[in-house]
């Protein structure tokens, strides 16, 4: 569970956060927004890129912001990038590895841990491959396996599927709907298809112009004819 | 320097082919990275046995360079950080080489290792900048700090016997060079001395690359945000690449401190640096055998020219339109494509006796 209270990031006279008062309960959290909503800035202050103005974050009871930014990754902290950033220069395996060789894992877990994860995100690719000869859809998962090695608490997904076909959108979306249920870590996914948000999440928030409009079950939610105003505008819910 | 790092980047999708692409599982690699300065030792142990005395010398000066440029490689293609100070480093690990030698009181091995161990400790105060700047602004820093050591030597000059902390006496004036190992007094037995501790220099940078380190590094390079995340203290790592960068490039300093003749100021010119970073990226950034390339480029060069009559000055011009080259043509340098070539070939050999 992370409860978010009076959270305001201000940069310079923009502010992207204002106020924010959120309960993400656990599970698979959405949250979603138009362009600017402030929902990868919302990620930057969990993962400390971002320090906010004012307001706190509880994780699980823990207080999220004293911790510095490295420090949130091992108490469980994951998270994926919205520009993907799989390390380009090592190998698949070494990508993973490493972020088990600095959240605290074992060394002698570490080889079962990776293949483990590499398998649980269902890449094929061969281990020692350098990351930069992937495809996009691969180096996603290579993220993703970042993700989930090791023991992830909260792992942070910002539109995990962006510019990928339907059919890879699909597995990925499989995915991360085992992540709560097989890995017990909670997750919040942020995304602009609607169709993923729904198969994921069963609960979802709405951000519009850094503030929280709709939260609830997903499916009120994308009903909600704030959101259809906000966010879809005129078009019809995906 | 953001048009380097940019033709860098964006051309350096290559990276598929790196041998060090696959670092954690040690499948699959073509050359060994270790296999290089093993080559070139082994080449360099034979040499002597064909050149004058004067190419001796010289050698020994590309060998201590290319551990300079082998500093600047670590820390510049491994982490993206860039130094310009690296020569300035040089002198300053010779002058605390002369200093620590001239107690009498510690070996040559031990002065090497001290050296290294109070260079690299510079390079942790060095770094701590690093922490906040970066491309031009440290570029611009690193190298105001190298101008800055080489008026502090200017005044202090190396030590030469003389008294108090300083070690120079004005009177005597004049120059003395670190004594050498008794194993390795003569020029030749020198040369040796200093190519095997050249080797276990790379050795070092190449056992940090493969582990831990050299993983961060590589997460750091890419994005520090992507680094963070995974859990790596960027501060530790980027100072950790300083201290390795200065130690390495202290040790190397030292070893000048006794080749030939003592240090003066003026083999130190702040500039060189940018020389060196020219030579470096034309070399090879990202390949360790770049370093020993750029070594060759900084002082047997400009030998090989002397030779032949022609003016250093050339080379200068010869670096420009170089480099120039490199980036449009093959940005990951010469030691880049020689690594591939050699990989070709070794396919093929491989396959014809795998057919055969
Ligand atoms: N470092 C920054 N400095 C100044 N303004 C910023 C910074 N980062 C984001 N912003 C601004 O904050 C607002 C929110 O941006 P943010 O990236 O969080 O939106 P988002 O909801 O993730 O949008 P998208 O769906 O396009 O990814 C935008 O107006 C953006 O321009
Ligand atoms: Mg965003």
């Amino acid at each position: 569970m992370i409860e978010i209270r009076e959270l305001t990031v201000r940069f310079g006279g923009v502010t992207p956060i204002q106020a924010m008062d959120l309960t993400l309960p656990g599970g698979a959290c959405g949250l979603i927004g138009p362009n600017g909503a402030g929902k990868t800035t919302f990620f930057n202050v969990l993962s400390g890129f971002v320090t906010p103005a004012t307001g706190r974050v509880l994780a699980f009871g823990d207080d999220l912001l004293a911790l510095p930014g490295h420090r949130r990754a091992r108490w469980g902290l994951r998270r994926t990038f919205q520009t993907e950033q799989a390390i380009e220069q090592l190998s698949v395996y070494d990508n993973v590895a490493m972020v088990h060789e600095h959240t605290g894992g074992h060394r002698r877990d570490r080889h079962r841990d990776v293949l483990t994860a590499l398998d649980f995100v269902g890449l094929s690719v061969s281990p020692t491959a350098p990351v930069g000869a992937l495809g996009a859809g691969e180096r996603r998962l290579v993220e993703l396996a970042r993700a989930v090695v090791g023991r992830p608490r909260v792992v942070l997904l910002d539109e995990p599927a962006a510019g990928l076909p339907d059919e890879e959108t699909g597995r990925i979306g499989a995915v991360i709907r085992r992540i709560p249920a097989e890995l017990d870590a909670m997750t919040v996914l942020v995304d602009h298809d609607m169709s993923l948000v729904s198969a994921c999440c069963d609960v979802t928030a709405v951000l519009d112009f850094g503030r929280i409009v709709a939260a609830g079950p997903t499916q009120e939610v994308l009903r909600d004819e704030h959101v259809v105003r906000a966010y879809l505008g005129t078009e019809e819910v995906a | 320097m953001n048009v380097l790092e940019d033709a860098h980047r964006t051309t350096a999708p290559d990276h598929a082919r790196h041998p060090t692409a696959a670092i954690g599982h040690r499948l699959r690699q073509p050359l060994s990275a270790a296999a290089w300065p093993a080559a070139v030792a082994a080449a360099a142990l034979l040499l002597p046995l064909f050149t004058s005395p004067y190419w001796i010398q010289v050698l020994t000066a590309a060998a201590v360079f290319s551990v300079a440029a082998l500093g600047l490689s670590v820390l510049y293609g491994r982490v993206g950080l860039i130094s310009l100070g690296q020569i300035a480093m040089l002198a300053v690990g010779g002058w605390t080489a002369e200093r620590l030698g001239q107690t009498g009181a510690l070996p040559f091995w031990l002065v090497l290792l001290a050296t290294g161990v109070v260079t690299g400790l510079i390079g942790i105060v060095i770094g701590l900048p690093a922490l906040r700047l970066s491309g031009l602004y440290l570029a611009l820093i690193t190298l105001m700090l190298a101008a800055a050591v080489t008026i502090v030597l200017t005044n202090t000059n190396f030590p030469n016997g003389g008294p108090g902390f300083l070690g120079y006496d004005p009177v005597k004036s004049g120059t003395v060079p670190l004594a050498r190992p008794a194993v390795a007094a003569g020029d030749t037995a020198y040369f040796r001395y200093t190519v095997v501790v050249c080797v276990l220099m790379f050795l070092l940078a190449i056992a940090h690359t493969r582990g831990r380190p050299g993983r961060a590094w590589a997460a750091i390079r890419q994005s520090e945000h992507a680094a963070v995340a995974a859990g790596i203290n960027v501060t530790l790592y980027k100072l950790w690449a300083f201290a390795l960068a200065c130690f390495m490039t202290g040790v190397a300093g030292a070893l000048l401190a006794a080749s030939a003749g003592g240090l003066t100021v003026y083999q130190f010119p702040p500039q060189e640096s940018i020389t060196l970073l020219a030579a470096l990226l034309m070399a090879g950034m990202y390949h360790f055998a770049g370093a020993v390339v750029a070594g060759l480029m900084l002082k047997a060069m400009p030998a090989l020219l002397d030779t032949w009559g022609v003016s250093g000055n050339v080379l200068l011009i010869v670096f420009g339109v170089g480099l120039v080259q490199t980036l449009v043509t093959s940005p990951e340098g010469i030691a880049g494509q020689m690594s591939r070539d050699l990989a070709r070939l070794g396919a093929r050999v491989g396959m014809r006796r795998t057919t055969s």
